[in-house]
C-alpha cells in the first residue's frame, strides 16, 4: 500500500530516497533545495535503513563522496542548485567518464552567477549538453508534479545503474518549493553487501576478495584507449535514446499548434492550453520527461500537423535550440520565456502564442 | 653458490611484495614513490588486509597508484581523495581505506577536504608524499616549495612577500580533535623506510580499532623537479627540507607531542 | 470545481500554514491540491504569500496570475493583490492595519476582524484559523470535518492538544465575517 501525503517537492524527493534504498546521501545547503538536506537529518535514514547521510563542507566534496561510494556500488544521490551543480561539474564529468551510477538532483535556480533563488530553468544546456568537460551526455529526467519527484528518484537510480551512468535530476524552485499530495511508495530494503558483491563484483571497488582487483578511474593517457572509452560513452546515449525516451503528449490529436515545454513551465502551458481551447484555437502540448534524450522524432512528426511551435522555458531559449533541430525548420519555431526568476502566467503564453505564432 | 641455487625458494631472503603489480614504475630513478608505495603495500599485506582495502589514488605523480597497488582503488579527482575516501569507509566501515596524496593535491587544491575529513575523523589513512614541487606538471611551485627554492613558477625563487610561506599542513591537521596519529616520516635510506614502515603499520591499525584519521607525511625528494641527481637530491632534502619538516611524531593516540 | 486562492499577509501571521491546512483538508475530502508559497529571505519578517489551489482534476499551473479569491492580511499585500481576484470573485480581509481599503465593485469583499478576536481569545496564534473559519463560511469547499482532519495531519503530534480551540476559532471566524459594500464605504466618504 502506498501513503499518501502532503509534502514540498524537495521532501518528496528525499524521502523517495529513503523509501527506493538509497545507500547513501552527500549534499550541501542551498536555497531553493535545503530541504533535501534537511529533512533527510531529520528523518535520521541510518536509523530506518542504513542509509548514510552526511553534510559536505562544500558541493566539490559533495559530488566527490558521491564519486567515491559510486565506485563501491553503492545507490548514491546529492542534490543542489544552479551555483552549486557548476561546482559539481567536475566530479560529474569524473562520474561520467568512470562510468558511475549515480543521482544528481538540481532544483535550478536564476543565474547566471549568485543570481536568484526564485525559479528558473536556465541551467538547460549545461544539463544537456554535458555540462562538464568532455564528451559525455547526462540521461536527464524533468519532473513536473511532487509525485514526480517522488517517483522519478527510483527510476534515476534503475537507469544510472542499467548504464552505469550519472543521471540528473533537474527540477527547479517551484517544484522544489512546492506542496502537492504524494502518493509514497512502500519502504525497499536496501540491497546487502554481499547481494552488491555478486551483482557488481566485476567493476566496483569493495575490495578483491575471491578475484582480481577492479579499478575506477577516468584515466586513460594512451588516446587510442580514451577513443575506445568515449565510443562506449556514445554506445550508452545511443541506447538510451531507443529504449529510455520519455515524454507526454497533450491534447496534440487535433492540435494545430503545438507548445513544447517541460517541467514547471509543462504546468503552466498545460493552464495556458486550457485558455486557448476556451477560446476555440486548438493549441496541443508536448512535454519532454527526458531532456536526453530529446523527443526528436515526436517533434518531427508533429511538425507534420501543426502550424507552428512555442519552446516555453524559464529562460531566454535553450531548448528552443532543440526544438528547431528536431522539426529541421518544417514549421516555425519561437521561444517565449521569463528569467530571473520571473514566472510566465498561463494568460502571458497564451499572447505570446497568438503573437509569435499564431499572428 | 649457484644461481640455480639461489633461486631456489628455500633460499630465498626477500622478495617484493605480491601487493606491488609487476607493472614497471612510472617515477623518475630515485624519487621515493616508489618505496613509499612498496611501504604500504607490505603492511596491508602483513597485516591479511588486502582483500579488505580500498585506495583512493590522486592527481599528481602518483594518479597511476592504482597500476602498482595490486588491491581495489578509486582514483580520485585532484584534491577530492579525502572526500572519496569518506564515502567509501562511511558505506563500508568494515575496510580499509586510504588515500595516497602528494602535496599539491593535498595541501593546495584540495586543502578544504582535507581539513573537514581530519575535522570529522574519518576512520582512514592519509598517506602524504611531500616534495616541494608539482613533479607531474614539470616542477611547478607547491604549496610545501621551501623559501627561496626555484621551480618553473618561481623562477627566482619562492618570496615569502608574494607567494606566502611553505605550508605545514601536516602540523595544522594535528590540532584537530578528530586526528587521532599524525607523524611525518622519510623513506630516502634503510633506516627511514623501516621507520616509515612502522608508522604505516599503525595507521592502518587504528583503522582496525576505529580511533579515526592516522595522517602519514612522507618527506620525500624530487630529483627531476628539484634539477639534481637522485643522490644530491636526497643530501638537499635532509639539509634543507628537514629543518623546515622536521620528522617524528606530532601526534600520537590522540595527543600532540 | 477548482478554486485558486490567494493568501497573503506578514511572515509569522501563520500564512503558509493557513495555505496547508487548507491543502491538506482538500485531500481529506480526495481533491487534488496544490501548495505553492512566496520563498527566501523576503519570508523572514516580510510578507508571505502561498497560492492554493483546490480541484477535482489534475491541477495544471500551481503559479497563476488571478484568483478565484485573495485572502489578504496586511496593507502590502493588499497594495498588491487587490486586482488580481478574478471579476465576480471573493476579496477576503483583515482590517487591522489596512489604511487604503479595497475600492473594486465588481468582487464580493469580506472583512475579519481576525487579529481583534484572536485578542479576545487570548491566543495570537488562532489567528490564522479564524480567517480560515471565516473563508470557510464564503466558500464552504471542505467540510469542516475534513479541516480538523487537515489540521491533524499538518500539526506534529505535540501540537494535538490544541485542536479544540482551533476549531473554536474556524466557528468564532465562520461567525464574524461580514461583507463590506465599497458603494455604502464611498457613499459614507
Amino acid at each position: 500500500m502506498s501513503e499518501l501525503k502532503l509534502m514540498k517537492g524537495n521532501e518528496a524527493l528525499a524521502e523517495a530516497a529513503i523509501r527506493c534504498g538509497a545507500d547513501a546521501y552527500f549534499g550541501y545547503p542551498i536555497t531553493p533545495q535545503t530541504e533535501v538536506i534537511e529533512y533527510l537529518m531529520t528523518e535520521q535514514p541510518e536509523k530506518r535503513t542504513g542509509m548514510v547521510v552526511l553534510q559536505a563542507e562544500s558541493e566539490l566534496a559533495a559530488i566527490n563522496m558521491v564519486y567515491g561510494a559510486a565506485s563501491t556500488g553503492k545507490r548514491v544521490m546529492t542534490s543542489s542548485s544552479s551555483p552549486g551543480i557548476s561546482l559539481k561539474l567536475e566530479g560529474i564529468s569524473y562520474l561520467a567518464g568512470a562510468e558511475l551510477p549515480a543521482v544528481i538532483v538540481n532544483v535550478v535556480r536564476g543565474g547566471p552567477g549568485l543570481g536568484t533563488i526564485q525559479p528558473s530553468q536556465a541551467d538547460y544546456f549545461q544539463s544537456v549538453k554535458g555540462g562538464g568537460h568532455g564528451d559525455y551526455k547526462l540521461y536527464v529526467l524533468a519532473p513536473s508534479s511532487v509525485q514526480e519527484m517522488s517517483d522519478f528518484v527510483e527510476d534515476a537510480f534503475d537507469i544510472a545503474f542499467k548504464y552505469r551512468a550519472p543521471v540528473l535530476i533537474l527540477s527547479d524552485g517551484l517544484i522544489g518549493q512546492m506542496m502537492e499530495k504524494v502518493y509514497l511508495k512502500e519502504q525497499k530494503e536496501r540491497m546487502s553487501n554481499e547481494e552488491l558483491i555478486e551483482k557488481y563484483g566485476s567493476w566496483a571497488t569493495t575490495g578483491k576478495k575471491g578475484r582480481e582487483r577492479n579499478i575506477i578511474t577516468s584515466l586513460d593517457l594512451q588516446s587510442e584507449k580514451m577513443e575506445a572509452r568515449v565510443h562506449r560513452l556514445m554506445k550508452k546515449y545511443e541506447q538510451m535514446e531507443k529504449e529510455d525516451l520519455r515524454y507526454e503528449k497533450i491534447l496534440c490529436d487535433d492540435a494545430e499548434y503545438l507548445i513544447v515545454a517541460y517541467g514547471s513551465s509543462a504546468r503552466i502551458s498545460q493552464k495556458a492550453v486550457e485558455l486557448a481551447r476556451e477560446k476555440g484555437i486548438k493549441v496541443g502540448l508536448l512535454r519532454p520527461i527526458t531532456l536526453f534524450p530529446f523527443p526528436k522524432k515526436q517533434l518531427f512528426e508533429l511538425a507534420n500537423q501543426v502550424k507552428g511551435i512555442l519552446s516555453v522555458e524559464l529562460n531566454m531559449g535553450q531548448m528552443v535550440e532543440d526544438v528547431r533541430l528536431s522539426v529541421e525548420f518544417k514549421v516555425p519555431v519561437e521561444h517565449f520565456g521569463r528569467t530571473g526568476g520571473i514566472i510566465h502566467t498561463p494568460e502571458e503564453i497564451l499572447e505570446a502564442l497568438e503573437q509569435k505564432i499564431i499572428k | 653458490m649457484d644461481v640455480l641455487d639461489i633461486i631456489k625458494p628455500e633460499n630465498q631472503v626477500f622478495c617484493k611484495t605480491k601487493l606491488m603489480t609487476d607493472t614497471p614504475l612510472s617515477y623518475c630513478p630515485g624519487c621515493g614513490h616508489g618505496t613509499a608505495h612498496n611501504l604500504t603495500m607490505e603492511v596491508i599485506d602483513e597485516m591479511g588486509i588486502a582483500e579488505d582495502t580500498i585506495g583512493v589514488a590522486p592527481v599528481g605523480c602518483s594518479v597511476l597508484a592504482y597500476d602498482f597497488m595490486n588491491i581495489d582503488m578509486t582514483q580520485a579527482a585532484h584534491g577530492r581523495a579525502p572526500a572519496v575516501a569518506t564515502a567509501i569507509s562511511r558505506c563500508w566501515p568494515e575496510k580499509y581505506v586510504f588515500t595516497y596524496q602528494g602535496d599539491g593535491d593535498l595541501a593546495a587544491i584540495g586543502t578544504a577536504e582535507t581539513i573537514h575529513a581530519c575535522n570529522r575523523g574519518e576512520n582512514i589513512v592519509i598517506i602524504f608524499v611531500n616534495n616541494g614541487i608539482y613533479g607531474m606538471t614539470g616542477g611547478q611551485m607547491a604549496p610545501t616549495t621551501l623559501e627561496g627554492m626555484k621551480s618553473s613558477t618561481s623562477p627566482y625563487g619562492r618570496e615569502i612577500a608574494t607567494m606566502g610561506s611553505p605550508l605545514k599542513i601536516t602540523e595544522l591537521i594535528a590540532n584537530l580533535p578528530g586526528v587521532y596519529y599524525v607523524t611525518r616520516q622519510a623513506v630516502h635510506t634503510h633506516k627511514h623506510a623501516r621507520k616509515a614502515k612502522k608508522a604505516i603499520r599503525k595507521a592502518f591499525e587504528n583503522i582496525k580499532l576505529k580511533k579515526g584519521i592516522s595522517f602519514v607525511e612522507i618527506v620525500s625528494n624530487c630529483n627531476s623537479g628539484w634539477k639534481m641527481t637522485p643522490n644530491d637530491a636526497n643530501v638537499w632534502m635532509e639539509e634543507n627540507m628537514f629543518p623546515y619538516f622536521q620528522l617524528g611524531d606530532i601526534k600520537v593516540d590522540g595527543k600532540l607531542k | 470545481m477548482t478554486e485558486e486562492i490567494i493568501i497573503a499577509g506578514f511572515g509569522g501571521q501563520g500564512v503558509l500554514s493557513m495555505g496547508k491546512i487548507l491543502a491538506y483538508s482538500g485531500i481529506m475530502q480526495d481533491e487534488e491540491v496544490s501548495w505553492m508559497p512566496s520563498y527566501g529571505p523576503e519570508m523572514r519578517g516580510g510578507t508571505a504569500n502561498v497560492t492554493v489551489i483546490l480541484s477535482d482534476e489534475r491541477i495544471s499551473s500551481p503559479y497563476l496570475k488571478i484568483f478565484d479569491t485573495a485572502i489578504i492580511l496586511n496593507q502590502q499585500s493588499m497594495d498588491k493583490f487587490e486586482e488580481t481576484v478574478k471579476p465576480g470573485g471573493f476579496l477576503i480581509y483583515d482590517p487591522n492595519g489596512i489604511t487604503h481599503h479595497p475600492t473594486r465593485t465588481d468582487i464580493q469583499i469580506f472583512q475579519i476582524e481576525g487579529n481583534k478576536l484572536a485578542s479576545e481569545m487570548g491566543n495570537k496564534k488562532i489567528f490564522n484559523m479564524i480567517v480560515l473559519g471565516g473563508f470557510l463560511k464564503i466558500k464552504p469547499i471542505v467540510k469542516l470535518e475534513n479541516v480538523i482532519e487537515g489540521i491533524k495531519k499538518s500539526l506534529p503530534e505535540r501540537y494535538h492538544h490544541l485542536i479544540p480551540l482551533n476549531k473554536e476559532a474556524i466557528r468564532k471566524g465562520m461567525n464574524s465575517i461580514n461583507p463590506y459594500k465599497v458603494e455604502e464605504q464611498l457613499q459614507n466618504t
